[in-house]
Order: C-alpha cells, then sequence, then structure tokens
C-alpha cells in the first residue's frame, strides 16, 4: 500500500468522495495503518499517558468502546489521578500488535463480562498517578525545590513563591524519569472527574454521520467481499458454480473460504451480494441436518432428571430435604437461544501481503483478533498488526469469536496487496451466530408444616458456552462449566443470593451443535428468571408476600437485600399499587454488581403493558452516573426485547430467523418508564461491572407481576410463542 | 444511471438501477453516515429524506430516486450550525454506540418537520427505529426538548 496520509483522529473524513461518476474514491479510516503501530503520540509519561507540549493529555486505551462509555470512564479515572484539566483530554487506542511487542505493557484488552472498568480500574489509576508523580519531578528537578513543596491541579503544577508551570511544559523531562510503581491512590471521596456524569467521548461524530464504523472503512484499491457459510452447523461447501456469476459487472473474485464458505469479491458490496445471491452453492450438510429445536428441547428435558450432573452450588442435603416435604413446589421452565443482532452487522478489512499482514476490525477483543489474524494468516507476530474500530454494538458477538477476521484474512491472501472488506448481510450475522445458549431449568422447593423453606433444588440441562469455546478451562474444572451458574453459584462475582437451609444447584451439560456464545449478560439472563420466578411462585404456595418470603432467605447477604429493598421502597411495594397495575420483583448479583428491579404492568387480553421499572445497582463504585443510567435503561431494552420476541428456532440443522421481521426488537413505543438507582457502597473490595448485570432482572420482574396481574405463570420464552404482545 | 441531488449536490452515477439508494450513496457517492442494519426496511438505520419524506433507503431502488432531492445525515446540519435534533441528541448524549442513531436523527427530524409539538403518542407511532443499546429513554427526552428548543 501506499504511504497513508497522517489523520487526525477527531476529523475522520479525509478526501472524501467528490460526488461524480463511478465509484467513491478516497480514505475513511479512523487513523492510518503507519500511525498505529509506530506513531503512538509522544512523549509518555509511563504506558498509560502523553502530555504533549500543548498540555493536551492522551490517555492510552486498551479496552473497547461500543456504546457503553467504557472509554470515558477510563480516561476519566486516569485524567483523576493525574489531576488533569479534563477539556484537554483526550485518548487513543496502542495496537495489539503493539501491546505484545511491549510484552502486554497494557494488559487485557478483552471488553466482555461487564470488566472494561471494573477490572483495570486499579492499573490504570496507578498509570496516571504514577505519570503526575513525574510531572510534579520534572518541575522540582527545573525549580530545584523538594518535590513534597509541589502541587498538581487542573493540568498546573505549583510551588513555593508562585511557581507556576504546565503539564505540557515539563512532560518532555518527566519522560525521562522512571516510572514509579504501585504510587497511592486518591481516595474515592475526593474525586472530582470520576464519579461525574461527564460527557462521553465521540458523541459529535455519532450524530453527524462523521464516526466511522468497520462498515464504513475506505481504503485506495479496495474490494468488498461478502460471504455465505454453510446454514447447518457444521456441514460443509460441497460445490459451487462460479462460473455462473464471474461476469456479472464489478465481480472480481468468487473463492472458497475454508471448508465452510464461499465468497464474492466485487467493487461494491451490493455487486458482491448480488453475485453471491446468484451463486449455485451445494452444501454438504454433514450430520446435523435433521436436528431441530424439538430435538433438542427433548433431549435437555432429559438433562432434568439424569443422575450425572455438576455441581455449582450445594449445602445441606437437598434431596433428603424435599423427600420428607411437608410440601413440595416443582416447575420446569426453558430459555431458547438467541442472536445478538448488533446494528453493525459483523465485518473485518483485511490487506494482506507476504511480509504483512492488517485487520481493522470492530472488536471486543484486540488480542483475540490479533491471534485471529496470525493463524489465518501464517505470518509471525512481528509482521500482523490489528486496528481496532469502534463497534456498532458488540453484546458478546465480537469477542472471543473472531471467525470474520479469519474469513476476512483468508480471502485477503488470495488477492495480496489488496484491501478487502468483508461485510456480512443481516442474513448471515443471523444464521451464523454464536447463540446465547438453550437451558431448561427444573425447581423444586420443599415446606415444612409451618412454611418455611427448607430445600431447594435447581437443575439445569443445557449447553455449556466454555465447552465450545474455552475447553480448556471445562477440562481443568473435571467438566464442569462454572459460568453455567452466574448468578447461583456458590461463592464470587456471581454469588448466589439467598440461604436455604439445604441447597443443590447442578447441571446436566447438553451440548447441541449450535454454536453458543457470550452474550448481553448470558446466564444470569435465564438463570435470574428461573430462580426470581420460582421465588414468587414458592411465595405464592407458602401464602407469603414476595418480598417479604425472600428476606427471610437473605439475611447473609446484606447488598443483594439492600438493592432489593431499594425498589420496593422507590416502586412503592408497601402500597397497593393504582387499579389495574401489578408490580413483580426481582434481584442478583452479577459481574460483581448487586442489582434489583421492580416492575408496574398492566394486562389487557393479550397485551402486556409495562409502565414502569425501577433498577438499583450497587457496583461499588460509580465512575459516570450519566452512563450508568443508560446502561441500566438499555439494558431493560435488551432484556425485554429477548424476553417478548427473541428466538433463534433450529430446524434442519440451521436457524430459521433470518432478520428482524421475524426476529423482532423493542421499539420506543414499547419502552417503558426505567428509573435508575445507583448506590455504590464503596469500599476496598471489588469494582462490579454495569453493562450487563441489570438485563437479568428485567424479564423475572415483568413475569412476577404478569403472574401476579393474571395467575398465570408462564415458564417458556419468548412470550411471542404464548401470543402475548407488549403493548 | 442515476441522476438525483445530494445534500445540495448533483450526482450522476453508473449503477444498476435496482441497486438500493443506500449503497448508492454509500458506495457510489461516498457518504457513509446512512446505515445499512437489515436491508429489508425494518430496522430504520438507512433513514434518509427523499424530497423531505423520509425513507427507508435500503429497500428503496436508486432508479426511483431519479430526479429527487436526498438528504443525508451528512447534509442535515446547515453548514457549522447543528440541526436541532442533532442538538439534542449531543445534550441528552443519546448515542450509544451510535450505528443506528443517522437513521434515528433523520426521522425524527421528519416527525418535527411535520409535527413541531409532538405527543409522547405522536413519537410511538412514528419512531419505529431500532437500537439495540436501547437509547430509547434519551431518544424521548432529547424529541421534547429539540421541540421546544
Amino acid at each position: 500500500m501506499n504511504v497513508m496520509p497522517k489523520m487526525n483522529r477527531r476529523s475522520f473524513v479525509i478526501g472524501s468522495a467528490a460526488a461524480g461518476g463511478g465509484l467513491a474514491i478516497g480514505f475513511d479510516l479512523p487513523f492510518g495503518p503507519k500511525e498505529a503501530s509506530a506513531q503512538l503520540a509522544t512523549p509518555e509519561l509511563g504506558v498509560w499517558v502523553v502530555v504533549k507540549p500543548d498540555d493536551t493529555v492522551v490517555v492510552r486505551i486498551a479496552r473497547s468502546e461500543m456504546g457503553q462509555g467504557t472509554i470515558t470512564g477510563l480516561a476519566q479515572l486516569v485524567a483523576e489521578e493525574l489531576e488533569a484539566d479534563w477539556s484537554k483530554v483526550t485518548y487513543e487506542y496502542p495496537t495489539p500488535g503493539e501491546n505484545v511487542k511491549r510484552k502486554r505493557a497494557w494488559q487485557s484488552y478483552s471488553t466482555g463480562g461487564s470488566r472494561g472498568i471494573r477490572e483495570s480500574h486499579e492499573y490504570v489509576r496507578q498509570g496516571g498517578a504514577a505519570a503526575r508523580l513525574m510531572l510534579l519531578q520534572a518541575a522540582a528537578n527545573e525549580w530545584k525545590v523538594p518535590v513534597e513543596q509541589l502541587k498538581a491541579e487542573n493540568s498546573t503544577i505549583t510551588g513555593p513563591g508562585g511557581l507556576s508551570t504546565t503539564f505540557g511544559k515539563v512532560a518532555e523531562a518527566a519522560s525521562k524519569l522512571p516510572v514509579p510503581e504501585k504510587p497511592a491512590l486518591k481516595d474515592p471521596k475526593n474525586w472530582k472527574i470520576a464519579g461525574k456524569p461527564i460527557k462521553r467521548f465521540g458523541t459529535r461524530q455519532r450524530v453527524t454521520g462523521q464516526q466511522i464504523y468497520g462498515f464504513d472503512l475506505k481504503m485506495p484499491g479496495m474490494l468488498i467481499a461478502t460471504i455465505k457459510e454453510c446454514p447447518v452447523f457444521g456441514g460443509k461447501v460441497k460445490s459451487f458454480d462460479a462460473a455462473k456469476v464471474t461476469s456479472m459487472k464489478g465481480v472480481k473474485k468468487v473463492l472458497q473460504v475454508g471448508d465452510t464458505a464461499v465468497a464474492v469479491v466485487a467493487d461494491t458490496f451490493w455487486q458482491a451480494k448480488t453475485a453471491l445471491d446468484a451463486l449455485p452453492i451445494v452444501w454438504d450438510e454433514g450430520p446435523n441436518a435433521k436436528v431441530s429445536s424439538a430435538s433438542i428441547a427433548e433431549w435437555l428435558r432429559a438433562g432434568l432428571d439424569a443422575d450425572q450432573a455438576f455441581v455449582g452450588n450445594q449445602n445441606g442435603d437437598a434431596k433428603a430435604a424435599i423427600a420428607g416435604a411437608a410440601k413440595k413446589v416443582e416447575a420446569v421452565y426453558s430459555y431458547p437461544y438467541q442472536n445478538h443482532v448488533c446494528m453493525e452487522p459483523m465485518n473485518a478489512t483485511a490487506l494482506y501481503t507476504p511480509d504483512k499482514c492488517e485487520v481493522w476490525v470492530p472488536t471486543q477483543d484486540g488480542e483475540g483478533s490479533f491471534a485471529a489474524v496470525l493463524a489465518a494468516s501464517g505470518l509471525p507476530a512481528d509482521k500482523c498488526d490489528v486496528h481496532k474500530i469502534d463497534l456498532g454494538g458488540g453484546f458478546g458477538r465480537r469477542g472471543g469469536f473472531q471467525d470474520y477476521v479469519h474469513q476476512a484474512v483468508r480471502i485477503a491472501k488470495e488477492m495480496p496487496g489488496t484491501p478487502i472488506k468483508l461485510l456480512w448481510t443481516r442474513e448471515e450475522d443471523m444464521v451464523q451466530g454464536r447463540y446465547h445458549p438453550v437451558m431448561q431449568c427444573k425447581m423444586v422447593g420443599a415446606f415444612d408444616k409451618d412454611n418455611n423453606l427448607t430445600g431447594l433444588h435447581m437443575r439445569l440441562s443445557g449447553q455449556s458456552i466454555l465447552a465450545s469455546v474455552r475447553p480448556q478451562v471445562v477440562e481443568q474444572d473435571k467438566g464442569r462449566d462454572a459460568l453455567t451458574f452466574q448468578g447461583v453459584f456458590q461463592s464470587g462475582e456471581h454469588a448466589f443470593g439467598y440461604s436455604v437451609p439445604n441447597l443443590l444447584i447442578d447441571h446436566s451439560m447438553r451440548n447441541p451443535h449450535v454454536p453458543p456464545g457470550f452474550w448481553r449478560g448470558v446466564n444470569i439472563n435465564q438463570n435470574c428468571i428461573f430462580i426470581e420466578c420460582f421465588m414468587d411462585e414458592l411465595a405464592a404456595a407458602a401464602g407469603q408476600d414476595p418480598l417479604t418470603f425472600r428476606r427471610k432467605l437473605m439475611d447473609k447477604h446484606p447488598r443483594n437485600l439492600a438493592v432489593l429493598n431499594a425498589v420496593a421502597e422507590r416502586i412503592g411495594w408497601d402500597k397497593p399499587a393504582p387499579q389495574g397495575i401489578y408490580r413483580g420483583l426481582a434481584h442478583m448479583k452479577a459481574f460483581n454488581a448487586y442489582v434489583a428491579g421492580a416492575a408496574e404492568v398492566s394486562v389487557t387480553g393479550d397485551k402486556i403493558k409495562v409502565h414502569r421499572i425501577v433498577a438499583a445497582t450497587d457496583a461499588t463504585y460509580a465512575v459516570n452516573p450519566a452512563q450508568i443510567d443508560r446502561q441500566v435503561a438499555g439494558s431493560f431494552v435488551y432484556g425485554l426485547s429477548a424476553l417478548f420476541w427473541q428466538e433463534c428456532t433450529v430446524k434442519d440443522g440451521r436457524i430459521v430467523e433470518t432478520n428482524f421481521d421475524t426476529y423482532d426488537s423493542m421499539r420506543i413505543a414499547q419502552m417503558p418508564k426505567v428509573e435508575t438507582i445507583s448506590m455504590p457502597s464503596g469500599g476496598s473490595g471489588p469494582w462490579g461491572g454495569i453493562g450487563e448485570p441489570t438485563i437479568c432482572v428485567a424479564a423475572p420482574a415483568v413475569m412476577n407481576a404478569y403472574a401476579k396481574a393474571t395467575g398465570t405463570r408462564i415458564r417458556s420464552f419468548p412470550l411471542k410463542n404464548h401470543k402475548l404482545q407488549i403493548a | 444511471m442515476a441522476r438525483f441531488t445530494v445534500n445540495g449536490r448533483a450526482v450522476d452515477i453508473d449503477v444498476d438501477p435496482n441497486t438500493p439508494l443506500l449503497w448508492a450513496i454509500r458506495e457510489n457517492v461516498g457518504l457513509t453516515g446512512t446505515k445499512y442494519g437489515c436491508g429489508i426496511a425494518q430496522c430504520g438505520a438507512c433513514t434518509v429524506h427523499v424530497d423531505g419524506v423520509a425513507t427507508r433507503s435500503c429497500a428503496f431502488p436508486v432508479s426511483a430516486a431519479e430526479g429527487k432531492q436526498i438528504t443525508t445525515i451528512e447534509g442535515l446540519a446547515q453548514g457549522n450550525t447543528l440541526h436541532k435534533v442533532q442538538q439534542a441528541w449531543i445534550e441528552h448524549e443519546v448515542p450509544q454506540c451510535g450505528y443506528c442513531q443517522s437513521g434515528m436523527i433523520m426521522a425524527v427530524a421528519e416527525l418535527l418537520k411535520n409535527k413541531p409539538k409532538p405527543t409522547d403518542a405522536d413519537i410511538d407511532s412514528t419512531i419505529t427505529n431500532i437500537c439495540r443499546c436501547g437509547t430509547f429513554q434519551q431518544v424521548r427526552a432529547a424529541i421534547h426538548a429539540a421541540a421546544n428548543a
């Protein structure tokens, strides 16, 4: 490729097309390919902070931005410790290749599991604090006064006798000083930038059409590819008749990609798609071509009573308690396959030459993308790099799976020197997902004669994500997938929020051929439905108020109880609901945050109106309350869309639903009012995540209200299968 | 061949007449602010104005745009002065990932042109764009703010 001009990342459109004949030619890149590895900003003060002579503060960000506000939150934390003037703060992404070169100086790039902030806050804050100490020392050296007499505030350093300078003026000298290790951090009580509802980066670009997503990349000489993989998972390409389409306008190449896919490369996406639609492909559908949702459900059902199961949580003897119960309550729930449906379908752009392979990709895990480039290109690490682009939605699809990166590199390898932008159609995105796993659950509760809950057995039967994507983790755990027990686990960031005298929570693992994946929330979503809907069923069987019933089991879970009490109080649980309105509750510990939700619902015939949601979150610390509000409100759109409409049905081994016409998602008319309560309890313990946790309380809170309104308990999803609609 | 006007500029492009306007705008005109989300006029990410009418350009053949005035998200602002919807979007920090917001903003701009003070019911019946991040609460607040701007 020719030398790229250096580009200002805040003004992305370079040489945008003149509106005229033919194709638009020009660059639209978030940054130039050379800049990313060789031209990180300087001078750097440690690996996290750069202060330029003009006082611009550049914070290095390893995690990805997909709408959750992580880059702004991380920059706030660094700027706080740095004592920077926020108006001068910007950011840049060091590439994964650079991270490898520097022995993982920026640590993890993974942006899933609501971990962007909660798992990096300490070392990025230390990065900010270290840079501040270096700047102070540089000023002290220049002024020849003890550093203890200097103070940094608002990107300015002051000293005795009216001495004053700015960060930019001493940055060059500071950059030559040693980087202090593990500097002390501020008490969050004294935060001025972190903890505030600061406006996020990038909003103006996003309302003017200037934000460049992966779909929008342009490079000189670039061609567009689109692809079809065997719709039956595990199947392969048998044959295809390229001659039928090679003469179509714009078509440059028709090729098989690996064993399983066929791609068309053309001047434009529309030409590539038109040719691919017309291309006769014969698939070898393999051994899974007869699998259906019904056959999968039948297999899972058998797991509900199977002898073998992996234990996720256990105390006392639940089976004995159930056998000796004065009263027994039993219910079977099920949860479907679901697709993420990121608004921006999967894509990646690759440029391969025998000397170098570069990929531009919206990714939740830059290092995962980097590994895919290495594997697909066959080149060593020093000849590969990945340039991260902000995502048009991620939700777990763009993290552990880099299938589209493999594909783009494989295509580019067949056309060395030509940048290939691989774009998936929505249809490909729907049928080649990494789906929210299927799960069934049998709940059995035991009461003594005084209606005390004496035993609980929660038997999960269904698919393991880790068995598919990180089998070594499952192997180390003797076959168990601990992630299956999110929200009901024995301990840790997904610990169960109740104490039951005799408890057994176990999992009969059944892995159908449909590839599972991480999803927004993933296993907390169904586990919260199972446990929290069943808690209401138990309360009803005991003739008790659902809140009162729960509280009796939560003595040892004060933070769960605090968020539950908070939503109960705000929704007015102890006061009668307005005429025709019914209320439901749910809570869970998820990604180390304690969350609860309360819903107000009315039901008219087959229409459910969700009037109001109250959601409480204790994430230990709140880095940006405005972003928390938005993440929490958005999580109810995601969670209620899943509840009402979303199921990927399996027929003849493949996914039936191919677009939004059969796989719907909430619109504004159906959006309930969401009131967010952020109640960070502080302390020195681990921080909680924000992007996912509250999604899990959406469905059970609404379903508990629905059951109260109608006396009917729904135990399989989505609700469209029960002819129920959201009003 | 297709001739139409995009954001006030005449364009004359050599393209199959069945090509959706979306792809002509993105690939032949070179304006990528208008997004592909579904290709079947369901999600609204591709919404542009065709002679002032909010139109889902992914299912609108370029041949039907002949002679029309097209406005895309890039053409909504007047020079450096943002449209009041864009301004309200910034003040209310509506976008999360932002991918759907070009279409959302174009749909709302038309709503406010037709109904300068829309009720919640007007919003519900007119704005049917999909947003997977779930920005609707901010969208509604920002629409009312723009209406009162």
